[in-house]
């Protein structure tokens, strides 16, 4: 299963002490997962949904299900977790899903929104990490990524996707979509953003 | 442990006429979710009229991505209470939906907090009007996700996430402010003047609140400690013997709020079911 991208490879144990779904087995399920492979991030379209994190679950009906025209109804329950509350992504990530799947034949395909636990940068896999880098994009750094309390806090070192420079600098917290922040490198003075 | 549950929410949904579609004062469960939907709906509303009209860009990107963030937590609300009232009344046809919800009901059903109604004045103004929902909408969020309703608790503790970026970005913006310059210092004086008088709605519990077991004298002491922590960096006074403005929580509105539903409204009423 793990090759196939299980979302539970690289995650926190406590997470997934917490989440009441089991991992699924099965090679149907993992065929579905490479299907899933394929399905970009609209807004980062290096990145694909398990990249990302955000495909929580796969299941299968038990058995195989096929109409009279030998199409196949399979049930097939995705779950995917948001990775902010109001990210516009969403409803366009669950059509993509369905219509990927359903260029492999699957029909009866439903999408389902999952919000707790909630979704952290640590979800984010090591691949995609450096597909965003090279994209442009600072990826989250090692520490899962929260809002500091302090008021006024200095920035976190984040690393300039373009010369690798640690002098960089946060111009501020909220990006071009939800789940960015925005900085600028101060030695080759390139802005970039920052998965936060 | 909070005490508000699903359970109370279906057994005062299912008291209701078969004919409501839309909950009334009597149910208390869901009047609480469209309470806390309403108030991030109208906010965000409100933020989002700074679209394009920031300061600079970077502050208009942030305004409009908390903006986003509250309609994203709205939105939850809403479906969850959509999912709540449709499966207590047997009707076949007249589903509500989260749009529904939104978009065709009356100045009178909406239970917001006047607070976040109140124009956006200056760039002061709209960030004391944040800073003030977004201390409490922390304090009562971190309450709301040891909820034992498991989606109450799922959607609050995915949404403190976000609120702590706009604790965060509102409190340096106060202090900024109020500490900066002669100009400025002044506008959050009269900001402060403007918005006062509609905090105190927020600690008064509603009868829909009372059933949920939150501790609303907890809040605000809490809630005081801190405004009293950021106005003292930020140079300003706490106003004394203010007469506090109370009604939006069960429905009763300044006179912003119907030219505010026209304007967020207008298109579902002009062209009833028209969609995108």
């Amino acid at each position: 299963m793990q090759e196939f991208g299980s979302p539970y490879n690289d995650r926190d144990p406590e997470n997934i002490g917490s989440s009441k779904v089991p991992p699924s087995e099965g090679f149907r399920e993992a065929a579905i997962w490479q299907i899933l492979e394929t399905v970009c991030d609209p807004e980062v379209p290096v990145l694909s949904i398990l990249d990302l994190g955000i495909v929580r679950n796969v299941r299968c009906s038990p058995y195989p299900h096929l109409g009279d025209g030998g199409e196949n109804l399979e049930e097939v329950e995705i779950i995917i977790t948001p990775t902010y509350t109001g990210c516009p992504a969403m409803d366009m990530i669950s059509i993509n899903i369905k219509l990927a799947l359903a260029e492999h034949g699957y029909k009866n395909v439903k999408v389902t929104s999952m919000l707790s636990p909630a979704w952290t940068t640590d979800w984010m896999t090591e691949a995609g990490k450096e597909k965003l880098k090279a994209y442009g994009i600072a990826p989250p750094n090692v520490r899962q990524q929260v809002c500091n309390n302090d008021l006024f806090a200095p920035n976190e070192a984040v690393q300039c996707p373009r010369c690798n420079s640690y002098h960089t600098n946060r111009i501020s917290e909220f990006g071009s979509t939800a789940c960015k922040s925005l900085y600028q490198c101060d030695d080759c003075k390139e802005p970039f953003d920052y998965f936060k | 442990m909070e005490k508000f549950n699903t359970s109370n929410i279906k057994e005062t949904l299912e008291q209701s006429e078969p004919s409501k579609v839309l909950p009334s004062g009597e149910d208390l469960g869901g009047a609480f979710l469209l309470h806390l939907a309403d108030t991030t709906l109208i906010l965000s509303q409100r933020n989002s009229e700074w679209c394009g009209h920031g300061p600079i860009l970077e502050q208009d990107i942030a305004l409009t991505n908390i903006s986003l963030d509250l309609l994203g937590q709205s939105r939850n609300f809403y479906q969850y209470a959509a999912t709540l009232i449709n499966s207590s009344t047997n009707q076949a046809g007249a589903q509500v939906t989260e749009d529904s919800l939104a978009y065709l009901r009356k100045e009178r059903e909406f239970k917001n907090l006047l607070l976040a109604e109140q124009p956006n004045g200056d760039w002061g103004q709209t960030i004391l009007r944040q800073y003030f929902f977004s201390q409490y909408q922390y304090l009562l969020f971190e309450k709301l996700q040891n909820s034992s309703d498991e989606q109450v608790a799922a959607i609050t503790a995915k949404a403190l996430k976000e609120i702590k970026y706009h604790l965060r970005w509102s409190s340096e913006w106060v202090i900024r402010l109020g500490d900066g310059t002669a100009e400025s210092h002044q506008r959050m004086l009269h900001a402060v003047d403007e918005l006062w008088r509609y905090t105190g709605e927020m600690f008064l519990p509603a009868d829909y609140e009372k059933v949920t077991g939150i501790d609303f004298s907890f809040l605000k002491d809490a809630w005081m400690k801190n405004v009293k922590a950021i106005f003292e960096e930020a140079t300003l006074a706490i106003p004394e013997n203010v007469f506090m403005q109370t009604g939006g929580k069960t429905g009763i509105h300044t006179e912003h709020m119907g030219y505010l539903l026209a304007e967020l409204q207008y298109v579902q009423r002009a062209y009833p079911n028209s969609e995108w």
